[in-house]
């Protein structure tokens, strides 16, 4: 330091070289931490995984849950690898989760990343199970169906659907993942027999679209948005057998004045 | 050894720096015992956390031991423990931190509150390991420093980290910590982290002596400010030094054995000591030795 203390100038440069030293760092740290949290979306979360952004947030990083795991299901990303650095996942192609009823892994969470909302593992929504109809046996015209017969939520999460053929005796028997019910364990993609598994498990944001709300699906009587298109009776009300409502549309002014 | 506050030699300083190189074999060894001793704390918890997830032990039955690892983790299947600055990060992220990260938080803390601050950086944190051998190997090698930089630029990273947290939204450190990367992956397996530890090495080494732990964690750094208050602390007895400056060449922190203030206070009174014990197996007179803080006051009283 000068003796008669710094002078304006200094002070600038210095105050100038801190600067620049300080938005280069943080600048490779965003960038860094950017890399980082977008790397790849295609990591599945143990069950009761909060949204992507607030378990990025909350998950400490400590691999409790990979202690808590009686399955060796979950690993914990090491630095370099395709996934967010230090944060569980699975491959269920591996090691699918088992979906123990008592949810070891989302106790063993000291953050809540695992959120402890989740109470039956049933309602866990780690991904989507999608199947690849082109490579699905049964969508061949096998008798496979054995991700059906190995679905832990089987009727629920994946149905048959039968298709008679007209040149064959055999049917065709075709699973179907029912989004409203699938966990997204990977027990099914652990189990397909093909040599790349033709049903598969991916984030729901990968493989779930949305239609809007613009769509008025009239012909659904029973969702909300079409409640204006709806009789003023519900439907059972025209079955022949039952009593004629006095109200249904149309009914009303004929059978007045006792016609 | 002669600009350490301005201090000029003194000729009983030259007798004490003889003492220290005509020392046995036996009393070599015995000036490493804290060496010992760290190393041995580092590598059991280490264990602990690795057996624990690869061996499954357990204590009592069917209790896991210790799992997790240094950014949170329960003992005994009962006591739960956090990383304050890893919990401080999330908190800035905007999130809410779970009675457990609070309670483990509380743990954490009292028992660094207890103990002496930096004794983490010291006694517990893995990279320690390598950060020694890259000091100790510069020093052996006599390697000159070719860039300078504050020792207080780690209280920059520190705040930065947090402001980052606030700002990208996920816990800043704890997405690049080395410390994180090291325990993670020697507990959990493997990737490209030991390429940081590398990194830390070699700069440590060529580039910046103690670069790593004395100048840039923001981990070392939320420790110094909390280790001022610790508890076990280095003291200093005046009539015994000789002012041989032994302690300082030893020391990865030399600015805390700063002599005037030394003096002033009686004891190693900067957060940034981390009771490694360098100095104290050290000094060839005795003058510096860990302590609790009140009696130190009370020695220093009497003196």
């Amino acid at each position: 330091m000068a003796e008669q203390g710094v002078s304006r100038r200094d002070f600038l440069v210095k105050a100038a070289q801190g600067t620049a030293m300080a938005a280069t760092g943080a600048f490779l740290w965003v960038y860094l931490l950017r890399q980082e949290a977008r790397a790849h979306p295609y990591a599945l979360r143990p069950p009761g995984a909060l949204a992507e952004k607030d378990f990025n947030a909350t998950c400490i990083k400590c691999g409790q849950c990979v202690n808590a795991c009686p399955y060796d299901t979950l690993e914990l990303e090491p630095a370099g690898g395709n996934l967010p650095i230090g944060m569980p996942y699975f491959e269920p192609r591996k090691i699918p989760c088992y979906l123990c009823p008592d949810i070891p892994c989302m106790k063993a969470c000291p953050t809540g990343a695992l959120s402890p909302e989740l109470k039956n593992i049933n309602d866990s929504r780690m991904g989507l199970a999608v199947i690849d109809l082109e490579n699905c046996l049964s969508w061949k015209g096998l008798r496979c169906e054995i991700c059906h017969r190995e679905c832990p939520l089987k009727g629920k999460a994946i149905t048959l659907e039968l298709h008679p053929r007209a040149q064959s005796k055999h049917a065709m028997f075709y699973p179907i993942v029912n989004s409203d019910a699938c966990t997204g364990c990977g027990i099914c993609e652990k189990a397909c027999p093909t040599t790349e598994a033709a049903i598969r498990v991916l984030p729901h944001k990968m493989v779930q679209g949305k239609i809007g709300d613009h769509y008025r699906l009239g012909w659904t009587f029973d969702t909300e948005i079409t409640q204006d298109f709806k009789p003023a009776q519900a439907p059972a009300a025209a079955a022949p057998d039952a009593p004629v409502p006095g109200k249904a549309p149309g009914m009303d002014y004929l059978n007045e004045g006792g016609l | 050894m002669n600009d350490l506050g301005g201090y000029k030699i003194r000729p009983d300083a030259l007798a004490s720096v003889e003492k220290l190189h005509q020392r046995g074999l036996g009393a070599r060894i015995w000036s490493w015992r804290y060496l010992f001793l760290r190393r041995f704390t580092q590598l059991g918890i280490l264990l602990l956390f690795f057996g624990t997830a690869h061996w499954a032990w357990q204590y009592p039955k069917k209790t896991p031991l210790l799992t997790g690892n240094l950014s949170a983790s329960k003992f005994l299947g009962l006591i739960p423990m956090a990383d304050p600055l890893a919990a401080l990060q999330i908190f800035f992220t905007g999130h809410v931190l779970t009675r457990e990260t609070l309670i483990g938080v509380a743990v954490v803390l009292t028992f660094y509150l207890l103990v002496g601050g930096r004794v983490f950086c010291a006694w517990v944190c893995p990279v320690n390991m390598v950060t020694d051998l890259a000091g100790w190997l510069r020093n052996r090698l006599d390697i000159k420093a070719i860039i300078h930089l504050p020792r207080t630029i780690r209280y920059f990273v520190l705040a930065a980290a947090l402001l980052l947290s606030a700002v990208t939204g996920v816990a800043a450190f704890e997405w690049v910590s080395p410390v994180g990367m090291m325990h993670r992956e020697i507990i959990f397996g493997m990737g490209f982290g030991f390429l940081a530890l590398v990194s830390i090495f070699l700069f440590d080494l060529l580039i910046l002596k103690n670069g790593w732990c004395g100048h840039l964690c923001p981990l070392g750094a939320f420790w110094s400010l909390v280790g001022k208050m610790g508890l076990v602390r280095v003291r200093f007895d005046k009539r015994s030094c000789t002012h041989c400056g032994e302690c300082a060449k030893v020391c990865p922190e030399p600015q805390v054995l700063n002599l005037k203030k030394l003096e002033e206070r009686g004891l190693v009174f900067s957060g940034e000591c981390s009771n490694c014990g360098r100095c104290t197996a050290l000094c060839p007179e005795g003058s510096l030795s860990f302590d609790l803080r009140p009696l130190i006051r009370k020695h220093n009283s009497q003196a």
